[in-house]
């Protein structure tokens, strides 16, 4: 229908004032009102539309008002008012409706485009800092354990000879100390073997520490920093981050220990990832093993991450050596390698960060240089 | 350590097993192959990594018997005789060449019977001196290991054939009997490698009656070694004391083969075996063996190693130490008794007298009796056994070391995986909501987290430290720059921000959160701290400036509850510019300083633009508790804004003003704020500065009235002039 047709139509004639007359009367000029709505697809026919119906001088809406007011009995003239209130909400809701699809009612189209904006800009951004990759690295990993019953103990970096090495089933002039080339602290040499200061080899001496303070059952986690005097190179820094665990209760075994890190690696990096346990020695726990994951990046495959074996070696591990609990018991009883047994694990936090992330250079974590440390952002 | 598996395949005939599926089997089984490279029709070369306990399986036939194990095979056992032959490149050697003339053994005194348990010398005479050849140069050609002599290659095939290290000796140099003794004050020895050494007095040495000829299981001495004129030889194989060697070897830094071996703990029953060998070896190209072998031991020594008391081994401990396999069975009697026969141990049933299974233990020393007397022990798990130990694991001492040995031949992964219950429950550290928190508002304020060196250059560990002296120096540091514990944050802060600015990253916003120390050699303390370090732009485009360092600090402590956080200029270190920077102080206790770097120390550490640098210590941050958000009924009431231009002399600090309109107690004072300053400009005289104040002023529960804001806006006008300001009008 063409809009100048309405625009000229007669005047549809009322068959009576009845309500139900009425309604049928109204019913019809929606009618009209819809199919003349039908094609607003443009500003300029909106503008039509509104001339149309609601033009002050030649509006139809107040040319059918005028007619059937100035015939109608007083009595009728408010129940078509009403009507009249009505359709007129009915159009105004139908030019919002169609002005709010192409631009703000009434606004000039051409004063808006004026307002264009490049929304291919970058935005503006609030940075956040970045978290560094070591201490995201092991928050996921205190949480994993968290959720395993797993508190969280720490320690000094700087320890005793006792708490690092004596304790830890290492005895003086042991062999097995030339595998923890120590940074020791100056002056040290008029003091007892057991008392002189070095720093931390591992974070194990932790797991001393807090037997000390705490009879068994005892779930833990050690983070935190050690450091080794070995020479700097891409994989090896003498500063790294170490996450220990040790779990002691009555019957704890070697499954179970197996058990734990196969459940903590899946939890780490999926469920599709299996463990595999070879035999090992460290001092402190006895039996040890080496744990390898199967390779999370090519699923076992082979890739260069896991040097095409399917396999990436993770972890450290065993069961309590029991000397270990006869020196917790010398100051916690109840630490009786007879009544109770416990294993032991570690990992290097870093090591599993530089994997995740595939850092290549272990000295960029340490450096501060922000081209690296943003892209953790 | 290489090892060739057709070696290995010598000493176990009959592995069926491919080299791959022998390296893989071994691996499982602790003794890991890290590579296995195809020598063609020689079999493999496996490249080894032994575990430093595990002395006994670092030869060829430590290996080969960890093989007999996993097959279940018998190994080939050892000859202990001179004149015996054992091996195929042997086998058309004569056995009249080696009979020599009866002649008395040679004589050998022993001064220290706690260091030297056991020593062997044997005379061989009218040998050659000559390149080896056959099987020995042979496998040292696979092995890429140096040819030197017959001689000295024969001791170093004894080695890796059963890693009992022995020495040759040019008899001829000899004075008279051998003595084991400690070298003497002063005492001078030229080593093997040309180097003259001065002895200490620890040292043990092999001696003859007028001087040293070697260190004790470290090496020989240059004066009596094997040369090309050589004609007599004492081969020398002998038990040395693992600390004494590995002090020796220390203090000389020689580190070697045989003091590897000695200092983990030698076979005490392998020296007999190990004279034969290199004596057969070279015996082949001629010469005889005169008298008898020489052997001396000590008992007491003896009873400590290959003698010491069985062990009392049951099977609750495996289980209770391993656990539930995958198999239901689980580890049966005869699956233990099978593998620590296997190992060499001889197992009796506990109080029952025969031992089990009786000389089926592969052992270096065939004469070794195996009798095993009935050991009463109090356990009464009838699953329970007496241990006989092989003399060539003085690692195994203790009945956990066997319940290991199970575990590591019965196999790691045939163990199920299970979870422990656990009725605990878990504790958060006291800090560590703490630490998170603070961590959290840095990275939100958009600070980026770093981790730098615990150790310092000492001028730094002066200039960063907050107590004169209290650095702590190492004692074998990394390097100079590293040469002290961190005291501070900073030196490890400047060098990240040096670092990024000399790589043409300009803009930088650095965090550190880590442990500083102080102390002294006899107590070093731990605190947490946390540096904060910015330069360029890093948060706008507008430089960082210091109100950027004090933002952040106001949010960070504002984090934590406090009567009071004040900001002023007093006790600043010396590393700050002195009037650029603040302290901030949290109930009147200092927890942060910040500021410009001074920038005579910017200069220093050429540093090409202006830094800004902070640190905080967490340690009294951490003794306030958190701030737990009160909340405050909104009021319903409109309020009021004020502002008041004011002139003021340059003297006068933002805080003075502060203070002063606190100072008013005014209830209906909501907030107040500097809302712009201006140090110049139209009517602003000089020596003064203008500032628009703009104070809210609002009640809970009702409107202000007019005349209550008049009264309001004249007090402070009347504070603001009684400190020396202005109304501007
Ligand atoms: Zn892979």
């Amino acid at each position: 229908m063409h809009v100048s047709e309405i625009a000229s139509g007669d005047i549809p004639p009322l068959s009576g004032y009845s309500e139900d007359q009425l309604d049928k009367a109204f019913a019809a000029i929606s009618g009209e009102v819809e199919a003349s709505s039908a094609a607003l697809s443009t500003p300029e026919a909106i503008e039509a539309f509104r001339l149309q119906w609601l033009g002050r001088k030649q509006g139809r809406l107040k040319a059918i008002s005028d007619a059937w007011l100035k015939s109608a009995p007083a009595e009728a003239r408010k129940l078509i008012g009403q009507r009249f209130n009505t359709l007129k909400a009915e159009i105004e809701q139908r030019l919002e409706h169609a002005s709010s699809s192409h631009g703000a009612a009434g606004l000039d189209a051409e004063a808006l485009a004026s307002k264009r904006i490049d929304v291919t800009l970058p935005g503006a951004r609030r940075q956040l800092g970045a978290e560094h990759p070591v201490i995201r690295t092991q928050n996921e990993l205190l949480a994993i354990f968290a959720r395993m019953g797993y508190s969280v103990s720490i320690g000094p970096e700087v320890e005793t000879d006792y708490y690092n090495f004596e304790s830890l089933n290492f005895p003086p002039g042991h062999p097995a100390r030339d595998t923890q080339d120590t940074l020791v602290i100056a002056g040290q040499d008029r003091k007892p073997l057991r008392d002189r200061l070095l720093m931390r080899t591992h974070t194990s001496p932790v797991q001393m520490r807090t037997m000390e303070q705490h009879p068994p059952p005892l779930r833990i986690v050690i983070p935190g920093k050690v450091h080794r005097n070995d020479a700097a190179d891409a994989t090896h820094s003498p500063m790294f981050h170490q996450l220990e665990g040790l779990c002691v209760d009555t019957n704890i075994t070697f499954a179970d220990l197996k058990g734990t890190l196969d459940h903590a690696m899946k939890e780490l990096y999926g469920s599709s990832v299996r463990t595999r346990f070879f035999p090992s020695f460290f001092p402190f726990t006895e039996p040890s093993a080496d744990v390898q994951i199967s390779c999370p990046f090519c699923g076992g495959s082979g890739c260069r991450k896991c040097k095409h074996s399917g396999w990436i070696e993770l972890l450290g591990c065993g069961m309590v050596d029991p000397s270990v609990f006869e020196f917790a018991r010398l100051k916690q009883p109840a630490y009786d390698p007879k009544k109770i047994s416990g294993f032991a694990f570690g990992m290097g936090i870093d090591r599993i960060a530089m994997m995740k992330y595939g850092i290549t250079d272990i000295s960029l974590m340490f450096s501060g240089d922000l081209r690296f440390l943003e892209q953790f952002a | 350590m290489k090892i060739l598996t057709s070696w290995l395949r010598e000493y176990v005939p009959g592995i069926q097993a491919s080299d791959r599926e022998l390296a893989d089997n071994l691996t499982l089984r602790g003794i890991a192959v890290e590579g296995v490279f195809d020598l063609g029709p020689d079999g493999s070369l496996f490249e080894m990594d032994i575990t430093t306990n595990r002395v006994d399986a670092m030869n060829h036939y430590g290996i080969a018997r960890e093989a007999a194990i996993v097959y279940n095979l018998e190994l080939v056992p050892l000859s202990a005789s001179c004149n015996e032959l054992s091996s195929r490149a042997e086998a058309e050697r004569s056995e009249a060449a080696v009979e020599g003339p009866a002649v008395s053994a040679f004589p050998v005194s022993i001064e220290e019977p706690t260091l030297c348990g056991r020593f062997t010398a044997r005379v061989l005479r009218d040998v050659k001196i000559q390149p080896s050849t056959g099987i020995v140069a042979e496998r040292f050609g696979l092995l890429e290991q140096k040819l030197i002599s017959n001689a000295v290659d024969a001791t170093n095939y004894c080695t890796l054939a059963i890693g009992q290290p022995t020495h040759v000796f040019d008899l001829d140099k000899l004075e008279g009997g051998i003595i084991v003794r400690r070298a003497r004050r002063g005492e001078k020895l030229r080593t093997l490698d040309g180097i003259e050494r001065t002895l200490d007095p620890e040292d043990l040495v092999v001696a003859d009656e007028k001087k040293p000829l070697g260190i004790a299981g470290v090496m020989g001495g240059w004066d009596s070694m094997i040369t090309a004129d050589t004609r007599n030889v004492l081969v020398e194989a002998a038990w040395f004391d693992p600390t004494t060697v590995r002090r020796s070897s220390k203090r000389h830094l020689l580190h070697t083969d045989a003091s590897h071996r000695f200092e983990r703990g030698a076979d005490f029953n392998a020296p007999p075996v190990a004279s034969a060998l290199v004596s057969r070896i070279l015996l082949e190209a001629g010469g005889h063996q005169i008298g008898a072998l020489t052997d001396v031991i000590i008992p007491e020594v003896q009873a400590r190693t290959v003698k010491r008391s069985p062990i009392i081994f049951s099977l609750g401990e495996v289980r209770r130490i391993l656990g539930p396999t995958e198999d239901p069975e689980g580890i049966t009697a005869s699956t233990a008794e099978t593998i620590l026969s296997g190992l060499g141990c001889t197992l009796a049933k506990n109080g029952h007298t025969s031992p089990h299974p009786a000389g089926s233990a592969p052992s270096l020393d065939p004469s070794r009796a195996v009798i095993i007397e009935s050991v009463h022990s109090p356990t009464s798990d009838p699953q329970s056994y007496n241990v006989t130990l092989p003399s060539w694991r003085l690692d195994l001492e203790r009945e956990i070391d066997l319940v290991e040995e199970i575990a590591r031949v019965y196999g790691y992964n045939r163990f199920r995986n299970t979870l422990p219950a656990f009725a605990g429950s878990v504790v958060e550290l006291p800090h560590a909501e703490k630490e998170a928190t603070v961590r959290r508002t840095l990275l939100a304020l958009g600070w980026t987290e770093a981790i730098s060196s615990t150790f310092c250059a000492a001028a730094d560990a002066a200039l960063f430290s907050s107590q004169p002296n209290s650095a702590v120096p190492m004692g074998n540091p990394l390097s100079e720059e590293a040469g002290m514990l961190r005291p501070s944050l900073l030196p490890g802060m400047l060098s990240m921000l040096l670092l990024n600015l000399n790589r043409d990253v300009e803009n930088a916003a650095l965090f550190e959160m880590g442990t500083v120390f102080s102390g002294s050699p006899e107590r070093v303390d731990e605190k947490p701290a946390l540096a904060i370090g910015a330069t360029g732009n890093p948060f706008t485009e507008a430089e960082v400036t210091f109100y950027d360092l004090k933002g952040t600090l106001e949010e960070l402590l504002g984090k934590f509850s406090s009567r009071s956080l004040y900001f002023d200029n007093l006790q600043l270190p010396s590393w700050l510019h002195p009037a650029r920077s603040a302290r901030a102080a949290l109930d009147g206790a200092s927890v942060a300083w910040f500021g410009q770097l001074h920038p005579a120390e910017a200069e220093r550490r050429k540093l090409k633009q202006t830094v800004w640098i902070g640190e905080a210590y967490l340690d009294r941050l951490y003794k306030h508790k958190l701030r737990q958000p009160v909340i405050c009924e909104l009021s319903r009431f409109q309020p009021v804004q004020r502002d008041f231009s004011l002139l003021f002399p340059n003297w006068t600090s933002w805080g003075s003003i502060e203070e002063r309109l606190r100072s008013l107690e005014l209830a209906e004072l909501r907030s107040f704020k500097p809302q712009e300053i201006l140090r110049e400009g139209k009517a602003i005289p000089a020596g003064h500065f203008s500032l628009l104040l703009r104070v809210v002023f609002q009640l809970q529960d009702r409107t202000l009235r007019d005349d209550e804001l008049q009264q309001f806006s004249q007090a402070i006008v009347a504070a603001m002039e009684s400190i020396g300001g202005k109304l501007r009008t």
